[in-house]
């Protein structure tokens, strides 16, 4: 197999990888905010619950979970495991960086003084209103570069869907590299890799910067 | 909601307050008749405070009531339910220690926002934000964020993100009291101003001097409860109570 051959080979797997990448954002940063909001509600038992979902999501392997979702249906209940395993694959992705994104957003969200609550409270803001206008803004500026440095393990982390052998690009080299015994697929998936998150800083340097126009 | 025209503005009757069962406010009444101001001086940890905190619904007092133009927002310790509350809170508006401006806002954004939340419309919002910043000596800055102002200029902001709700009672908590004392001039400016202009206040303050020249009536707070009230000539300068001697005795210096 010649290089040309290896690299053209690798780049069909990159629309799987793209794939869970954009899927996994999509659904895991309104999730976190979900998980957030309920992981600081005033209800303990809901409180409860959800700080240990997350602490078994953040506590146990991305690998692990992801076996979990793609085959547990089948040992479990004696589901068929799906033809298409982009679904198990993100339904994993999705809930595990959700986790991650709950506390962030948790974090950004506590670090909000009172007194923000109490102005808005007098000026005759409803709570939704304080969230959406006056909260949740603040947050988003100051959680970014935790979001970015998230968002570049994940471009990494989605290598690991091999494991159910999701044909992404890694899955592919990991194939190739067995066959030809060449180390070589994996030098051509880590230039991949650090490519796509040159592109991913840049994006989400773009967003910090627009996010900037306040101190 | 235009309740009686007799009444005073604000008022609370026999407020009480617990934090942990530390007693914090014991039977405070006190009550603010149109046009007037009074001040609120006391040493830290008397109430002060947590009365205007009471009286603005950031605290919720254990007891007694509290009244805007004689209607009744707590009676007997019971709030009326969150729709009325709600209506209450466009009567007063509160200038708090810190300011607590919108930081992402514009000082335009953070004045013109909230009545416009109200239903005020967008042109007639800004023009009204617009006239208060000239009031306040901020012409020119409406473009500006919080974090480009002096603390000073931020709190004179605050002021008029208050005043742009038309309120009909104004309540500063400690407004100075985060201010460099060089900047603490220009704030008490716009409140003399304010107190010329006959808009109901009450100002819990540590500015003694502002406090005797521009107050109807002083009140002294110690321990949660009212030590001393009366005319600012006679607080300060014969003060009937010990507890109040002792405490003015401080500022002499």
């Amino acid at each position: 197999m010649t290089f040309t051959a290896m690299v053209l080979k690798m780049s069909e797997g990159l629309g799987r990888t793209c794939a869970i990448f954009f899927l996994t954002l999509l659904f895991s940063l309104p999730l976190g905010m979900v998980i957030a909001l309920l992981r600081m509600s005033k209800n303990r038992v809901i409180a409860g619950i959800t700080r240990f979902i997350i602490s078994v999501l953040r506590g146990t392997p991305l690998m692990l979970q992801l076996l979990a979702v793609t085959y547990g249906p089948y040992y479990l209940f004696g589901f068929n495991v799906p033809r298409n395993k982009l679904i198990p694959v993100v339904i994993a992705f999705a809930i595990n960086y959700a986790a991650y994104f709950a506390e962030i957003y948790r974090g950004g969200i506590e670090s909000i003084s009172k007194g923000q609550y109490e102005a808005a409270e007098v000026l005759g803001y409803t709570k939704l209103q304080t969230f959406m206008r006056i909260i949740l803004p603040q947050v988003m500026k100051r959680i970014m570069p935790s979001v970015t440095n998230e968002v570049v393990t994940l471009v990494k982390d989605t290598s690991m869907a091999f494991t159910v052998s999701y044909q992404e690009m890694f899955t592919i080299g990991k194939q190739i590299a067995n066959s030809q015994t060449s180390f070589l697929p994996f030098v051509v998936a880590g230039i991949f890799y650090f490519v796509f998150n040159a592109l991913v800083d840049y994006v989400m340097g773009l967003i910090e910067k627009r996010l900037d126009y306040y101190d | 909601m235009n309740g009686n025209k007799n009444a005073p503005i604000f008022a609370v009757n026999n407020i009480q307050k617990s934090f942990a069962d530390v007693p914090v406010l014991e039977d405070i009444s006190l009550s603010v008749e149109q046009g007037n101001v009074v001040s609120i001086i006391g040493p830290s940890g008397s109430g002060k405070s947590t009365l205007l905190r009471c009286g603005t619904f950031l605290e919720t007092a254990d007891g007694g009531d509290i009244l805007y133009n004689g209607e009744y927002a707590m009676k007997d310790g019971v709030y009326v339910d969150k729709a009325a509350l709600r209506k209450f809170r466009s009567r007063f508006g509160l200038v708090f220690q810190n300011f607590n401006l919108f930081p992402h806002y514009s000082v335009l954004k953070n004045i013109a926002e909230p009545p416009m939340l109200q239903g005020v419309s967008r042109e007639e919002a800004e023009d009204r934000a617009m006239g208060l910043l000239r009031k306040m000596g901020l012409e020119g800055r409406e473009r500006a964020y919080p974090s480009q102002l002096s603390g000073g200029q931020q709190q004179r902001v605050a002021i008029a993100r208050a005043l742009a709700m038309n309120p009909e009672i104004l309540f500063f908590d400690e407004p100075t009291s985060a201010l460099d004392p060089e900047l603490t001039g220009e704030v008490l400016k716009v409140i003399r101003q304010l107190a010329e202009e006959h808009m109901t206040m009450v100002v819990v303050t540590h500015e003694m001097p502002f406090a005797k020249a521009v107050s109807n009536r002083v009140i002294f707070m110690a321990g949660g409860v009212i030590v001393e009230q009366g005319d600012p000539l006679q607080v300060f300068d014969d003060p009937q109570e010990e507890r109040t001697r002792q405490f003015l005795r401080v500022f002499e210096k």
